[in-house]
Parts: C-alpha cells; structure tokens; sequence
C-alpha cells in the first residue's frame, strides 16, 4: 500500500493562479522522499491539499488507502506535518503546545506527556519546556514544529522546509533523528531548497515545477544520468582570464586564484592537469563545485522553464516526458 | 522492530476516542488561555459591573423607585449579570478563534483528524465557561449590592447556558469570516452593545410607547435577559416559553451554520 496516492491534482486560487496542473505521485510505505522544486512551484500547495489546509479543485488523494474525500479523518490521523511557517502559539510553552497537539490527534493526556518529555529531549528543547515559544531561537522554534508533528506518532511525516535557518551542526543531528524516525517505519515526504539535504536522505525524489511533476526516480538513478561534472581548481599563480581548453566544457575564472572547469564523465582529471601543467598553470588543490543533484535539479527547472535543456545523456528523454506530462510537445 | 514501528506501521484508529479527547483538549487550553490572561477575560466586567451597581443602583437607582415591583438594584442584577455572560462568551470565542486563525496556529487543529462539529464545540464550550466565570464573579459583586432571590433554578441555568452557547456561536462566526482585528470589534461595538442596552437590562419595556415595544420584542437578547430575569425574580416582559423557543432555535441555526462554514473551509482555508 503507498502511504499517499494523487492522482490528477489540480489547484486554481480564486485569483486565477494555478498552483497545481493535474499532479500524479505516488510514495511507497516506508519511503524517505523528497519532493523538490522552485519557489512557487506546487510543493506547499500539494502538502496543504493532502493535509487539508487547502480546498482542491480536481482531483483524488488518499492517505495509506484513506480517501480524503471519504475518509478525511482517518486519513488525517495518519499524518504528521511540519510546515513551512511557523505556526504555534508564541504564547504557549513548548511543553503546552505539544500535549495539546497530541490531544487533538486522541493521545490520553498521561501519554501525551510521556511522548512530551522523550521528544524534546531527543531535539533538545527540554530544558526550555516552561519557556514563553516565542523566545526560543529559530532553530528551537524548527525543532519544535517536529517534536510537535511526531506526538501521535504518525505513519506519514511530512517535513516541509524543516531545517531552513537551522545551523549546520543541529541540521546534521536533525538528519540523524529523521533517518531513525525512518528507520523505525515511518514514511518521510520531505521538501528542501537544501539539495544535500534531500541528496543525503532520501531515497526517492520527485522534481515538481510549474504546477506539474517534470521527473519521479530512484535518487540514485537520477544522479547517475548526470554526464558532466564542475571542479573548482585553486591556482598557485593568478591569472588574468580563463585559459581556452580544447575539449572540455564551459571553463570560467571566478577569482584570479580560483579556476572553474566543467568536464565530462568519460574525461579523466590526469588529462586535465597535463592540459593546465602544459599552459603553466600549477593547481594547489582541487574540489567538486556542487553536489550533483543541485546541478540536475537546476537542469530540469530551467529546461523546463525554458522548453529545453535536461540532464546529460538523457535529457531529451526528461524534458520530453515533462512535456508530455505537460500535455505539450518536447 | 520497536513498538513505535509496530505502532506506525499498524495503528487502530478510534475516532470516537480522537473526537472525545480532541474536544476535551480544546476545553482545557481555551481555560488556560482564561486563567492565564484573567485581567483581561475575568476581572474587567466584575469591575464594570461594580460601577454600575454604585451608579445606576446606589446613586441614580433610589431616584428611580420600584420596577416591575422591585427595587431598581435588585431589578438589573439579573440584567447585569447575563450582560456580562452575553459579551464575554462572544469576546472569548471571537478572540481566541480570530487569535488562532491570525497566529496560524488554527492550523494545529485544521490538520488534525477532528472533525469541524468537534472545534466548533470546543470552542464554544470554552466561551461557555467564561461566561459561567465572569456571570459567577458578576452575581458576586451583584450580591454585595443587593439581594438576589432564586424563584425558578432551572430557568436560570437553562437561560445562561443556551444564552452563552448562542453568543459564543456569535463570536465565532464573527471570527470565522472577520479579515483583521477591526472586523473582530464591529459586531461588538455597533451590533451587540446597542442590542444590550436596549434589551431590557435597565429597564422594563412597559415604560415604552407602542412602537418601541413591538421593536424591542425584536431584540433577541430582551428575551434571553427577560428569561434569566424571570427566574430570579419570578416577573418578565416577554413570555419565557417564546423565549426559549428562541434561544434554541438561534443555538441550532448558529451552530450548523458553524459547521458548515468550517467544512467548506469558509474564511479559513484557500
């Protein structure tokens, strides 16, 4: 059974704007996927039509086989939510705010506060369970939104945005919770504009832009169809323009101590050197520019905005099959 | 696998238990938020009330005489006291729900499994309990004024409990549609204040030439003031079973609207 089911999704606000075009996605129980976009392309909209806080226009959603037409509650008791903004109380203690959301889900108070005490201690928010929610830090207030979606321990989570403005340090030990929160059987939808984030976790991916899915594959499979790769290249000497190298993509100086080259998979980096030793330029060190799914996603949002472009080898084949999904021609 | 996984992956899902406790825990927050800004929800009307009683009753009330065959003070404690139940009820409600709905942290209770008649109770129970709480203070302060006899129990707790359901319903309505915090003050200042005063609190509408009678016998809150009155002290200008005839209906008719308007999302959902 999926732990959610849409099937031709569409949303058009009273202004005109049409948020989602007939969207079809499904999430396997005990995935960790990730659902990534532009702003503005259909993430929240999809998440507030599944979780009720928003009224669609056309279309199905079930939840773990739930109708959300038909069984609204029992699919709604199946879920827990991080949105995007903040929304509890500031008034209320952290402490307060949990409970009572476990109340509204059917959690015996006694359980409730059992639940309390182990989840903001595992996101380290115990020690301010008395303090007025409005002064803990933004990153606090993140993790608070989580203990507090994980009170009726639901079979679906879905974090949207859930470690914007986190530091590094509590993003990476947010990361290690939610895998085990995973690990333990919990489906994770995720949305991010951090594309580590979704690389890192998630199993699965789907790319939403324009109101519609423009690619669904297996993480893996999807990075793997990226044929070309940057490397950033720190020069011991400066140079005053971007040295022209036969054979190798877009070559760009970003300082003149830093050398930027875009290569493809088949060439190899001693050819690389030899090219760079034999012009004179000496390499002190050397990194990858970005993580790989940033440079797809990128790829796919821009071909698609642009009617062209997609990943490497196969990005005729992408961009034809969200054309298609767009009922228009690649 | 722990039996967090075994309970992830095979919960039972009871939703008469989920609607009870759902509802219980509305009850309970919306008391916290009572008691924790008590200078706001409970002592502003014991206050007023207190002024009234110097005022109209000690001060302005002796010149006045008897009133329906009572003294004056003893004549608008019920008035006062179900004044204080009308706008607090209506105020809670009003606040809370609008605070939520502008605070977003509505949406804790919108992506829940319970169902709209479960909120709508919730919150109604909880403007309910402060106008128990602030008419409760109000008959306190009315008792060191004046003597309060009690003719007819049930008529009293019958009048305030569907009086406050019928407000509270108001409030949250009023909410439910309003945009900003203006609009939550509107129906109070324009609407239920003027209805108050000219809803026999003060006064018996005897005193009124024709035309202003059958006017008043339009005033919803003449035949809920009238009721109250009527048991405490035994006398009323309107007939008690029209009344709560009218009470009932306005409770009913407030309350599917309420439902409605939260199932279609009205005001609150995109």
């Amino acid at each position: 059974m999926n732990s959610l089911s849409v099937r031709g999704l569409t949303k058009t606000y009273k202004n005109g704007v049409q948020a989602l075009k007939g969207v079809d996605l499904d999430v396997e129980q005990g995935d960790f996927f990730a659902l990534l976009g532009p702003n503005g392309a259909g993430k929240t909209t999809l998440i507030g039509i599944v979780t009720s806080l928003v009224n669609k226009t056309e279309g199905h959603a079930s939840v773990f086989g739930h109708d959300i037409d038909r069984e609204l509650e029992a699919a709604k008791a199946c879920i827990g939510v991080v949105p995007q903004e903040l929304n509890f109380n500031q008034f209320e203690t952290p402490y307060t705010i949990v409970v009572n959301q476990a109340g509204f889900y059917g959690i015996p108070r006694p359980v409730a506060r059992e639940r309390a005490e182990r989840y903001l201690k595992q996101l380290q928010l115990w020690d301010k369970r008395d303090k007025m929610s409005r002064g803990l830090s933004g990153g606090m207030k993140r993790r608070l939104m989580i203990a507090r979606a994980l009170m009726h321990e639901p079979r679906l989570l879905i974090l949207d945005e859930p470690t914007a403005g986190v530091d590094i340090e509590i993003r990476r030990s947010m990361w290690d919770f939610l895998r085990e929160i995973n690990a333990r059987g919990t489906t994770i939808i995720l949305t991010t504009h951090y594309l580590e984030e979704a690389e890192t976790l998630c199993r699965n991916i789907a790319i939403i832009n324009g109101g519609l899915i423009v690619e669904r594959d297996r993480m893996s499979s999807l990075l793997r169809r990226l044929n070309t790769e940057t490397f950033v290249f720190n020069l011991r000497n400066s140079l005053s323009a971007a040295p022209k190298l036969e054979g190798y993509g877009t070559t760009t100086l970003v300082d003149d101590h830093t050398l930027e080259i875009e290569m493809a998979k088949e060439q190899n980096l001693n050819d690389v050197f030899a090219v760079l030793s034999a012009l004179g330029i000496e390499v002190l060190s050397m990194r990858n520019k970005v993580n790989r799914l940033e440079e797809i996603f990128m790829r796919l949002v821009e071909g698609n905005a642009n009617g062209r472009g997609g990943v490497g080898a196969d990005s005729g084949a992408l961009t034809a099959a969200a054309a298609r999904r767009q009922g228009g021609h690649p | 696998m722990s039996s967090v996984a075994q309970e992830a992956l095979a919960p039972s899902i009871d939703l008469g238990v989920i609607r009870w406790i759902g509802f219980k825990t509305i009850v309970i927050r919306e008391y916290g938020r009572i008691i924790r800004i008590w200078g706001q929800t409970i002592v502003p009307s014991a206050v007023t009330a207190t002024l009234y009683f110097v005022i109209f009753g000690s001060l302005i009330g002796r010149r006045v005489g008897a009133m329906g065959g009572f003294d004056y003070m003893q004549y608008i404690a019920p008035g006062l006291i179900m004044m204080a139940v009308i706008t607090n009820s209506y105020a809670n409600v009003v606040s809370s729900f609008f605070g939520a709905k502008f605070g977003k942290h509505l949406e804790e209770m919108l992506v829940s499994p319970l169902p709209s008649w479960v909120i709508v109770s919730g919150y109604v129970a909880g403007g309910v309990l402060r106008g128990l709480l602030v008419g409760s203070s109000v008959t306190i302060v009315s008792l060191l004024f004046t003597h309060l006899h009690v003719q007819h129990a049930l008529v009293i707790v019958a009048a305030v409990l569907l009086t406050s359901v019928t407000f509270s319903l108001g409030g949250f309505l009023n909410a439910l549609f309003a945009k900003n915090f203006d609009q939550v003050n509107w129906i109070p200042t324009f609407v239920l204040t003027p209805l108050t005063y000219f809803g026999g609190v003060f006064y018996s509408v005897t005193l009124l030439p024709g035309w202003a009678q059958t006017l008043s016998y339009v005033n919803p809150i003449l035949h809920m003031v009238n009721a109250f009155r009527y048991g405490f002290l035994g006398v009323s200008d309107v007939n008690v079973w029209v009344a709560f005839t009218l009470m009932i209906a306005a409770a009913l008719a407030l309350f599917v609207t309420a439902v409605m308007l939260m199932d279609r999302g009205s005001g609150i959902r995109e």
